[in-house]
């Protein structure tokens, strides 16, 4: 393929070449300049309303009542933040996430690998009717669940628990998980189960020791998209957990900005500031360590 | 071999847990709604049989239509611009930026990740009035117009909950349509550029009907997290003015832990499911249709 390239650039670029010597770069510029435009009014657009929330979460109230929108706040302290972090619960909403989302998120993925191991992998009768049975679920609306669980955790006495979240987040996950899964495992080739089986290793064992290290960039991956639609969930959250101490991140920021930031503008930003910077910050994270992942992956390769 | 790679003991502990959890959080509850939409009652006061009750209740309900025809129009105006807005940056990085497009793609992805209520509540201030106009507003103004208050009207609010999650997922569509269009033979491109085709040409008779595998899966995709929006509106809107922008999610959700009527919101939720399922399967035949009136054409 690159032996030819060079012969089908020809025909094009032969005759304006020399022309375009000649002229040089401010023609080039010219001639990028909308589209240099265009990049910046998108970034514009993406970036501009995260900044105006930044700056507004410095603003004292009064600033908001009676200052201009567009102008900078008065003087940068963090008043604002220590009010959303001791009024809003903040702390306690962050630990309620975590204590929901980790371990939702770690058996989420351990169940749907093995779950994809063993309908991709292995043989035996019924495995698609099985595969197929997780699939349909992925377009099952939230909303079909919501009364049944609530009315079952509600009996069991667990709606002033954290367990709810941790079981609806692991079960509703599943559906793509093991669907993703089995799709990553249907591009290994089975020769290297079948060799290993030929060395006498058990289906298990060929699992932690073969399958689950070969697709350790699939399980970063999902394990990114599942993290955040678990730590971004509002509807399983505010259902089934009646207690305020439990609330989560999203729930937290709800009720902040209903009750008490409906008056206290600088607070809700903070709030809100707090909120998407550090979903930002463990993007950036964790999309840092998938990039190495994949580094290392590729070389094993 | 064939014993080992079917032991029957390693299937059973690989695959109980998850079909354990799914069974027992998902499936059961699934069929247990169904059940309900023939009762009536709550988790307090029990339930009793009430037959079909529920569904003529369905069928003569203005709020069930209203909300319905919100989520429909929702779904299509949203997922129309969504991907639409999605589609053009892919092609933007694909053809114009090429390999510079790196930054760019970040950026426009971070909304993606964010928190949607943090992203709703941004933007009930970024269209708000009170106490002093907010940005958009004394945008408005500085070019001689005047203040709008966009939650005072149904229309205006679906504008603004339109904006903000164009705004919000237009970052993901484009990534997602970017993975299709890279995928495209550079031969298939440079043959046709040889042949004259360029820009809107090139992008109408090729780039087009290739990426239109991608481009499905990326409207089925739309169409469901659409159709099933919810906080956003709850964090945006709260449904206001009145009802004028109530989803179905948000009236059973309502029907269920504000009045209690469990059966009732089961069958608001079957009515939710039917339509996704709907809508997905009349996607997904028109679009075979298109596929294989493309192929005979081009025959």
């Amino acid at each position: 393929m690159t032996t030819l390239a060079p012969a089908r650039h020809l025909p094009q670029t032969s005759a304006p070449a020399p022309q375009r010597r000649r002229t040089g770069g401010a023609r080039r510029f010219l001639a990028r300049l909308p589209i240099r435009l265009l990049v910046v009014a998108i970034v514009a657009i993406e970036v501009l309303p995260m900044i105006w929330m930044l700056l507004s979460s410095f603003k004292t109230q009064n600033e908001f009542v009676t200052g201009s929108v567009w102008a900078l706040p008065s003087s940068w302290d963090f008043g604002n933040y220590i009010e959303a972090w001791v009024t809003g619960d903040f702390a306690s909403n962050v630990r309620n996430s975590i204590i929901a989302t980790v371990p939702a998120l770690f058996f989420l993925l351990l169940f749907g690998v093995a779950a994809g191991f063993a309908l991709e992998v292995m043989v035996w009768k019924g495995r698609s009717t099985i595969l197929l049975m997780f699939v349909a679920g992925i377009m099952i609306p939230g909303q079909m669940l919501l009364v049944p669980l609530f009315i079952t955790y509600f009996n069991l006495g667990l709606t002033q628990t954290i367990w709810p979240l941790i079981l609806t987040y692991i079960a509703m996950g599943l559906p793509l998980t093991v669907f993703m899964m089995a799709a990553y495992f249907r591009a290994i080739p089975r020769e290297v189960f079948e060799a290993a089986t030929i060395d006498g290793a058990g289906m298990i064992r060929s699992f932690w020791l073969i399958g689950l290290p070969m697709i350790s960039n699939a399980i970063l991956t999902i394990g990114l998209v599942q993290f955040f639609s678990i730590w971004n969930d509002l509807l399983v959250a505010l259902t089934f957990v009646t207690n305020r101490d439990l609330a989560t991140i999203q729930v937290g920021l709800l009720n902040f900005s209903g009750e008490y930031g409906a008056m206290q503008y600088g607070p809700l930003f903070a709030a809100i500031c707090l909120n998407v910077f550090g979903t930002l910050a463990v993007f950036l994270f964790l999309s840092k360590k998938i990039m190495a992942g994949m580094a290392s992956g590729a070389l094993k390769g | 071999m064939r014993d080992v790679l079917g032991d029957r003991k390693a299937i059973v502990i690989l695959l109980a847990p998850a079909l354990a959890f799914y069974t027992l959080i998902k499936l059961v509850p699934i069929l247990w709604s169904l059940g309900l939409t023939f009762f009536d009652g709550n988790v307090l006061r029990g339930y009793e049989p009430v037959g079909f009750d529920n569904f003529t209740r369905l069928v003569n309900d203005a709020v069930f239509w209203e909300a319905t025809a919100f989520t429909l129009k929702y779904a299509l105006v949203a997922t129309v611009l969504q991907v639409a807005a999605g589609y053009l940056l892919a092609i933007l990085y694909v053809f114009v930026l090429r390999k510079g497009s790196a930054l760019l793609r970040t950026v426009v992805f971070f909304p993606v990740i964010l928190p949607t209520v943090a992203v709703g509540v941004l933007f009930k201030r970024l269209f708000g009035i009170h106490p002093t106009p907010g940005p958009v507003n004394s945008l408005i103004e500085s070019f001689g117009g005047q203040s709008l208050d966009w939650f005072a009207s149904g229309d205006t609010s679906f504008l603004v909950l339109i904006l903000m999650d164009v705004w919000r997922s237009m970052g993901f569509f484009a990534v997602l349509l970017y993975a299709g269009l890279v995928d495209i033979p550079e031969e298939v491109i440079e043959s046709a550029r040889m042949d004259g085709a360029k820009g809107a040409r090139l992008i109408r008779h090729i780039v087009l009907p290739l990426s239109l595998p991608v481009l499905l899966s990326a409207v089925v995709f739309a169409v469901n997290s659409t159709l099933k929006v919810f906080d956003s509106i709850l964090a945006v809107t709260n449904g206001g003015p009145g009802t004028e922008t109530q989803p179905l999610t948000l009236y059973m959700y309502r029907t269920v832990f504000t009045y209690n009527e469990y059966g009732y919101g089961s069958t608001l939720a079957l009515a939710l499911t039917i339509i996704a399922f709907a809508v997905t399967i009349v996607i997904f035949r028109s679009a075979r249709k298109d596929v294989t009136a493309d192929k005979a054409a081009s025959r």
